[in-house]
């Protein structure tokens, strides 16, 4: 274990707290209670794998996933809530 | 009961991917694989110092790939998105459109800054698809970011709307400036697609972006506006 540790450079340390932050982002993105925290948390989900991608060495996708996965389906989830309240506001 | 039941058969289908995942040859360690042995060899060396010209050749060797080699493809992936929000267009659009009323009123801070933020996202987008050549991105993701830099707009006022039928109009050209390309490199070098000068592979990447912007565009607007009554 400690030859392991001892192996191991700044850039992995790096890696293993984006990926066990990755990891505890997608349960809170599944067990909030209220949607448009469900969809922030989704966000930054996102977001945190656009620097798991550039650690990875594909720049490509991560421009893609910075751009559709934080970007326009963020927006149009919450533009989505935002209706939806808005039917219910209309049916009560 | 359910969610122990669920956790651990999770549990059990991560330890066997990861035990047949790990010490087997065909799956060697990050960095390891050597992608000259595979079928990529042959699109690499005829792409990067090959018998290509050296003008034809992009750096980046994604966009190379898409736009050079898998150019009849990405004329698919083209036509799906035209298709789509096409079919967007044809379930959700009305006659008279106006914005849906989402009570939603943004404050001073959300519209001006989101009005500041338009100009940057927007010309990043285009510098992204201009510079698909050398650096990564391309055409899909700044076509996508100019979309976004637009739902920006849509964000910041709430009584906003683009001139959607420009967008209409050069999603159509671009789908079909698309096709005129590969029947010019048909018409000179007897190949769809032929990449013989680099202003076609330029004129390409543009029509992507505009094609990829456009629809997007496209169904948002669909999806934020409805009939006025």
């Amino acid at each position: 274990m400690s030859e392991f540790l001892a192996s191991l450079e700044f850039i992995n340390y790096i890696e293993m707290v984006v990926s066990v932050l990755l990891v505890v982002l997608a349960i809170f993105t599944l067990t909030m209670k209220s949607l448009i925290k469900s969809v922030l948390f989704l966000s930054s989900l996102s977001m945190l794998s656009v620097v798991s991608f550039v650690l990875l060495k594909a720049p490509d996708v991560a421009i893609t996933e910075a751009v559709i996965g934080s970007g326009l389906v963020t927006t149009l989830f919450v533009f989505t809530l935002l209706y939806v309240h808005q039917k219910e506001r209309d049916v009560s | 009961m359910k969610k122990i039941l669920a956790f651990i058969f999770a549990i059990t289908l991560g330890v066997m991917i990861i035990l047949s995942l790990s010490n087997n040859e065909l799956f060697t360690d990050f960095g390891d694989t050597n992608h000259y042995d595979g079928i990529s060899s042959g699109y690499i060396t005829s792409e990067v110092g090959g018998d290509e010209e050296p003008a034809l050749v992009p750096v980046n060797i994604v966009t190379g790939i898409l736009v050079d080699y898998r150019g009849f493809d990405t004329l698919g992936e083209v036509t799906v998105l035209f298709v789509s929000s096409i079919g967007v267009a044809l379930l959700l659009g009305v006659a008279s459109p106006k914005r849906i009323n989402l009570n939603f009123k943004p404050n001073f801070m959300l519209s001006v800054g989101s009005r500041a933020l338009f100009g940057v996202m927007f010309l990043t987008g285009i510098y992204i698809v201009l510079h698909a050549k050398t650096s990564p991105g391309g055409s899909f993701p700044g076509g996508a970011m100019i979309a976004s830099s637009i739902l920006i707009l849509y964000l910041s006022n709430d009584t906003f709307r683009t001139d959607v039928s420009k967008f209409k109009l050069g999603k159509s050209l671009a789908a079909s400036g698309f096709v005129l390309v590969g029947l010019i490199g048909l018409l000179f070098t007897g190949e769809f697609l032929a990449n013989f000068h680099p202003f076609i592979m330029d004129t390409i990447l543009v029509l992507i972006a505009i094609d990829v912007a456009g629809g997007i565009v496209g169904i948002i607007d669909n999806f934020l506006t409805e009939e006025r009554v």
